[in-house]
């Protein structure tokens, strides 16, 4: 089967069926990266551009190593030295890439929408890359494939995300993906930082961690976005801590082996102590390298669609 | 000029009948022959509606919107009369920015325009404007619209100042701190990952609002109530005998902020599009008079405002061209209200409240008069409007209630077939 869309903009605009497709190429994806010759010809004569709006490591070197181990000619822009600093509008900048004959344009954005806006003035494919506190689609998808690899399937899964729900687009990517998947979802944190009616997204709201933690299969942390908070939602770093982090208590809470995961970059000590991050349980390092089979996936599940046109 | 409409359904209802126009009043009969016989073919003859709340940019933003523009747009809509608020560029917050405004308006405009002058001076919350002196130029309320009046201390001044030149203060109700948004806040918000305001920081406000003008014993008006429990507090207040007034917009009995969904900058606007319960909370209030009038808060932007990231883009709606439709069909056809009650809120009320001597068709006044095709519907198209503003969420709509003919003081401001 193939996408039903030109875009990849969130996890509400995915089937059930799509994210399977997508999950079941990123373990044929995964076994290409695990050869002695990660190169393959999917996207060869394609080119993918990456605009960046906001910092990012691991989101941008993975889409970008993505691109190169199929073959597509890439190249990016960032905010920093290009004319965005000249003050010119992400639509000029969008149509701009757009007219030098780009594939595929990986967008992030600190607007929560901005993909959407962008998508149907381009003939690019726009792949969100995390957009303000919507979404980030390849991020919950790179989830759902660690903890498919790990048990098999996500149907009834126990998933507990725990922290600044209220900013993440982690978090609402997962928990309307999960859903869709058949896993349960329970989310934690600071009450200041729970958004109202989250629960009709599908996950149960916790009252605090312990609850969201117990039984889970998945316990996974949530970076406390300290660029985003623009109200004093929390007293300090330390309390939040002390309350809200994954302590290895709070992990024994959890069923035996259950699989931690963060979307990084983590906060050491706050979301939880170094001494889970580098667990057995932890999933941590696998999340990144599955980060790179999934948006090969999605690559070139996105290209077919647009050979097929 | 002796204008006579033959044909005309007076207040959309009764037997076929004549009205005549002679030197801008309406008259018992005409003192010679007609310049214009104009057959409306049994449309509904109705009062000029009178908007009490609305932007005409200029000065200062005449990209947006100007005041010839602006009127053409407000005549097309069946008004004959438009109140523009105060945040222009300069604030209209001294008698030589509502002197330009009105005379702009007498030689070029296509609508009686009555500005409203600001509470505060460059509407920043700290000292009050010169109400006597604008009042004399014309103003005829005072607003910091677009934000509320900052302080209780300053509400209070205002109130008891304007009372003095028998001005009404019309606040924007919500309280900032709570404010910090691009919609309404609730389960939408959340999905779509958008910073919410939430219903009480409306609600807040109007409360504090309702405690001062009772505890005063003087006038306050609400602006656009959007909120459930806005309506609420100000049918209670009512009850108590507290000198509220209130108005709402279209948007508010029509549109929920589902119209959000897909990032859509034309839904947004502030107060935010709500929820279901609050739009029916509104349709009680108009129903049961808690809510007095209806506005449009006409409100242009540029495309390029609009046609934008969804929080960056700037809030409000074109409403002049789609408020009296949008009211016939979503609150008459529906029986929600009576079309005499619907004429009321966008003629009568506001005219009584801002006392324009406006909102009637006896003779003897100002021949201001709008006529409506109420059995037609008719597809919207926001290219046909003439407002330069295209931020409308209503394109494409099939409405009721076209507006056929405008007279504003016994001269033709728009005419559907010419």
């Amino acid at each position: 089967m193939t996408l039903r869309n030109k875009d990849l903009l969130g996890m509400k605009e995915l089937s059930a069926e799509e994210i399977s497709e997508i999950l079941k190429t990123a373990q044929v994806m995964k076994m290409v990266m695990k050869s002695g010759n990660k190169k393959t010809s999917h996207l060869q004569g394609k080119s993918v551009v990456t605009l960046f709006y906001e910092n990012s490591t691991r989101t941008r070197l993975s889409f970008e190593m993505a691109s190169k181990f199929m073959g597509a000619a890439s190249a990016n822009v960032s905010t920093s030295g290009s004319s965005v600093n000249k003050g010119e509008s992400l639509l000029d900048t969008a149509r701009t890439i757009d007219m030098m004959a780009t594939d595929i344009i990986i967008m992030r954005h600190n607007q929560s929408g901005a993909p959407h806006f962008i998508a149907p003035h381009v003939d690019a494919s726009i792949v969100n890359a995390g957009d303000g506190m919507n979404e980030h689609p390849t991020q919950a998808l790179l989830d759902m494939y660690t903890m498919q690899d790990k048990f098999g399937s996500l149907d009834g899964l126990e998933v507990a995300i725990c922290g600044d729900i209220f900013h993440s687009r982690v978090a609402r990517s997962n928990a309307i993906g999960l859903t869709k998947m058949g896993a349960k979802v329970r989310v934690s944190g600071p009450a200041t930082m729970m958004p109202i009616g989250f629960e009709k997204m599908g996950a149960k709201v916790c009252r605090n961690i312990s609850e969201a933690v117990y039984g889970a299969d998945i316990v996974m942390g949530l970076r406390l976005q300290l660029e985003r908070q623009t109200k004093s939602l929390f007293p300090s770093v330390a309390e939040y801590a002390k309350f809200y982090s994954i302590s290895e208590q709070v992990l024994s809470l959890a069923k035996p082996g259950a699989l931690v995961l963060h979307p990084g970059p983590c906060n050491h000590g706050v979301e939880m102590p170094s001494s889970v991050y580098d667990s057995s349980q932890s999933a941590i390092n696998e999340q990144v390298a599955n980060g790179v089979a999934v948006r090969m996936a999605v690559l070139y599940l996105l290209n077919v669609r647009r050979n097929q046109e | 000029m002796r204008i006579r409409l033959i044909n005309c359904k007076i207040m959309g209802e009764g037997d076929l009948c004549e009205l005549n126009l002679e030197d801008g009043y309406i008259v018992d009969s005409l003192t010679n022959t007609p310049d214009r016989m104009i057959d409306v073919n049994g449309a509904a003859v109705l009062p000029g509606l009178v908007d009490a709340h609305c932007h005409l940019r200029e000065p200062g933003f005449e990209y947006r919107e100007d005041i010839v523009s602006g009127t053409m747009s407000a005549a097309k809509g069946g008004f004959t009369s438009v109140c523009p608020m105060p945040n222009t560029k300069p604030v209209c917050d001294n008698p030589s920015v509502v002197r330009s405004i009105v005379a702009k308006a007498k030689s070029e405009g296509y609508a009686n325009v009555f500005p409203i002058g600001a509470v505060s001076k460059g509407l920043e919350g700290k000292e009050l404007a010169e109400y006597g002196l604008m009042k004399e130029e014309g103003i005829v309320a005072i607003s910091d619209d677009g934000r509320p009046v900052a302080t209780a201390d300053l509400l209070r001044k205002a109130i008891l100042y304007a009372s003095d030149f028998d001005l009404v203060v019309m606040n924007h109700c919500e309280e900032l701190s709570l404010a910090d948004g691009v919609m309404n806040e609730g389960y939408l918000s959340t999905q779509l990952g958008l910073r919410g305001i939430p219903t009480a920081a409306e609600d807040i406000m109007i409360a504090r609002d309702i405690v001062l003008a009772e505890y005063l014993g003087l006038a306050i008006h609400i602006c656009h109530v959007s909120t459930k429990g806005g309506v609420r507090m100000i049918r209670e207040a009512k009850a108590r005998g507290v000198r509220v007034t209130a108005e709402t917009c279209p948007h508010y009995f029509t549109l929920t902020e589902d119209a959000c969904l897909g990032f859509d900058t034309n839904a947004k606007i502030n107060p935010p599009l709500r929820t279901k319960e609050d739009t029916i909370a509104i349709m009680e209030g108009l129903k049961d008079h808690t809510l007095d009038m209806i506005v449009t808060d006409h409100a242009p932007h540029h495309t390029d405002e609009k046609n934008i990231e969804f929080s960056l883009a700037n809030n409000g709606i074109v409403g002049f061209e789609t408020a009296f439709a949008l009211g016939y069909t979503y609150l008459v056809r529906t029986g929600c209200l009576s079309l005499m009650e619907l004429v009321a809120c966008m003629s009568a009320n506001p005219s009584n409240l801002l006392k324009l001597n406006r909102g009637t068709l006896d003779a003897g006044s100002p021949a201001d008069v709008a006529v409506f095709d109420l059995s037609e519907p008719f597809v919207f198209d926001k290219d046909k409007m003439l407002t330069k503003g295209r931020n409308t969420p209503y394109h494409g709509y099939t409405l009721y209630g076209e507006t056929q003919l405008t007279i504003c003081g016994g001269e033709i401001t728009y005419e559907k077939f010419c």
